[in-house]
């Protein structure tokens, strides 16, 4: 291998990698690897009208080949244990290969949801500490831990609200204000919980604007849903304004937790005034969450809407942990079952490898991490808002443009130098946005490599050697994918 | 990028061309050209009645979902259902066969519009 190979310069990632066809695709006729038992008598006169008229075209693999097809899948894939992920507002953290020995303990893997809560006593126990942790980073004491994800706290932070509001006789108050930087599940669950949203637009600095909010606080006011940090990185300055503002006016304040890294340990959302907040404990707390799950959304909410929370709770009662469903007040439950274990068995892990005393850190280096990028990059691609930033730092496409470049090109072209391209055109008030979050599990050296290839990518467009911007990833079996037909013309069923 | 002169436009980068009663909506070709390929269009009911400033369709585009203001109150009349299946004529012909849906005007209302050389300005600033 050559040493100029950009490739090998920043991760290496030439080697035995191996295409793969689908599974149907392999070239065996018959199944000869599935070999069931007889099913000859098994199948009753009565049932035999229900017996497939067609081959069920189970591909004929062996299991050597099976096992290798997945294998191979799955080297295809990227995930904070393969490289660098600094996918913004996701929180990709490094999961501590601790975590997944604790979670693998027989007494916490092997556990049923429905098991007789005197035979869970540990889990509970494990729960309760979990909530009491949450409580006390955020500043706000009453906890549910039932929501699946973050989407899913929103919508049970909302119900909650709207059964406070409901309380007071302001059946009215449906009206929720959203910044226009917000994540997208915001206005969904507002919707989703029979509301409708109101959109704020962002000041010039990208934070929420006073005057713009004060327009739109009235009496069917229900809630302002916010993030601080916001997406764009930035610590919403004006906060206890702006939940003094929203209380006068009647209404609360969601708290969207997705940025919480930035704050644990040194600020909490409680104290700032906002009423309810959801806790992405997958992210913020670590657990391998890319693909889709398993997540988990606690919900910590202030005493005015503790009276809503879900049940069951949990409750301690001497040395003993039950779960109560008894309770007039409550939303009611929102899961089939009291969780995802596994998630609070990492979360409980992670804070507590920190502890009390130096939960400060994970905030600390989240942001020092983020600025440091933020302070290797700026003078190459554009900043849209000054100042330093918290766990994340928004960088555009404008400086690259000029040279027919867009944000697009450099994430493609980030993947052929071996790393997973930031969250791009997110937030949507700026216009071709790059998110950069690093989260404090990486090293100097790490942080290092990722500039070096965004300048890297900054050079060859300034050299007007923008070829391979243009057509990359050069390197992945899969090159550019056609995402506007997969959007237009997706195929759902093979053959099709 | 162009900019017809017979419409009228929106700071949020609608068009709207008024003949008599009848209001033509639809997005620029800034608008398009910043969405990126369209995917999606969600259209309106035929006989709802929109206010000026309000959400009355949704544009989804390979990096976004974008809510699509009325720039003047009315009743729907009519709406471009060739956008279901062809949404790419947002991005081809945003002020022609990309339109998205009639009004007939109902009221005065109306948000700030913007002839084409003001439009222009607005780009720039």
């Amino acid at each position: 291998m050559s040493h100029n190979d950009t490739t090998f310069k920043y991760s290496g990632t030439v080697g035995m990698q191996h295409e793969e066809p689908l599974l149907f695709e392999h070239a065996h006729e018959a199944p000869e690897s599935i070999s069931l038992p007889g099913v000859d008598g098994v199948i009753s006169a009565e049932l035999s009208a229900f017996s497939r008229k067609q081959a069920a075209n189970i591909p004929g693999l062996s299991e050597p080949e099976t096992v290798r097809h997945f294998v191979r899948m799955s080297q295809w894939n990227h995930g904070i244990e393969t490289g660098f992920y600094p996918l913004g507002s996701c929180t990709m953290k490094y999961n501590p290969r601790v975590n997944e020995q604790v979670v693998r303990l027989p007494g916490l893997a092997h556990i049923h949801p429905d098991q007789p809560e005197e035979t869970a006593q540990g889990v509970l126990e494990l729960m309760y500490e979990l909530q009491g942790w949450l409580g006390d980073i955020s500043g706000l004491p009453h906890v549910t831990l039932q929501p699946a994800a973050g989407a899913h706290g929103e919508l049970v932070g909302l119900m909650m609200i709207r059964a406070a509001l409901d309380a007071r006789g302001q059946q009215h108050r449906r009206k929720v204000l959203v910044p226009d930087s917000a994540h997208g599940t915001n206005p969904a669950s507002a919707a989703l919980c029979g509301m409708h949203t109101v959109e704020l637009k962002s000041g010039a600095d990208g934070r929420i604007d006073l005057d713009e909010l004060k327009a739109h606080l009235d009496d069917d006011t229900a809630a302002l849903m916010m993030t601080n940090p916001n997406t764009a990185g930035a610590f919403e300055s004006d906060i206890k304004e702006i939940c003094q503002l929203v209380h006068d006016a009647g209404g609360l304040v969601y708290g969207d937790g997705a940025n919480l890294n930035a704050l644990v340990g040194i600020a909490r959302p409680g104290d700032m005034g906002i009423d309810c907040l959801h806790i992405n404990v997958h992210k913020t707390f670590s657990t391998p969450h890319g693909g889709g799950g398993p997540g988990g959304g606690p919900v910590v909410v202030n005493d005015l809407l503790a009276p809503y929370l879900p049940v069951p709770r949990i409750e301690k009662h001497g040395d003993r942990f039950t779960l109560a469903y008894n309770c007039d007040t409550s939303v009611g439950p929102v899961l089939g079952t009291p969780g995802q274990i596994g998630v609070y068995v990492r979360a409980n892990a992670y804070i507590s490898a920190f502890g009390r005393q130096h939960l400060h850190k994970i905030a600390e280096d989240a942001v020092l991490n983020a600025n440091y990028i933020l302070h290797r990059l700026k003078d190459r691609y554009h900043v849209p808002f000054e100042g330093l930033c918290k766990h994340e730092c928004l960088l555009t496409d404008e400086i690259q443009n000029k040279h027919g470049v867009k944000t697009l090109d450099i994430a493609k072209r980030l993947i052929d130098l071996g790393f997973h391209p930031m969250t791009v055109y997110f937030p949507l008030i700026v216009h071709g946005a790059m998110l950069i979050e690093p989260t404090e599990t990486e090293s100097r050296e790490t942080l290092d490599a990722f500039c070096d290839a965004m300048l890297e990518i900054a050079d060859a467009c300034e050299a007007g050697d923008t070829e391979a911007l243009h057509e990359a990833p050069l390197k992945p079996f899969r090159r550019r994918l056609d995402e506007t037909q997969a959007a237009r013309k997706p195929v759902l069923v093979w053959p099709e | 990028m162009t900019i017809p002169a017979n419409l009228k436009y929106t700071k949020d980068h609608e068009w709207v061309r008024i003949e008599g009663d009848i209001a033509t909506f639809g997005i620029s070709d800034h608008a398009q050209e910043a969405l990126g390929d369209i995917v999606f269009v969600e259209l309106p009911e035929i006989g709802r009645e929109v206010n000026a400033g309000e959400a009355y369709a949704v544009v989804e585009s390979v990096k976004a979902v974008s809510d699509v203001y009325a720039p003047l109150a009315g009743e729907v009349i009519e709406v471009n259902e060739e956008l279901e299946g062809e949404p790419e004529k947002v991005n081809t012909d945003a002020y022609g066969t990309g339109w998205i849906a009639k009004i007939k005007i109902t009221s005065d209302a109306s948000v700030e519009l913007m002839s084409d050389d003001e439009y222009t300005t607005f780009l720039e600033e």
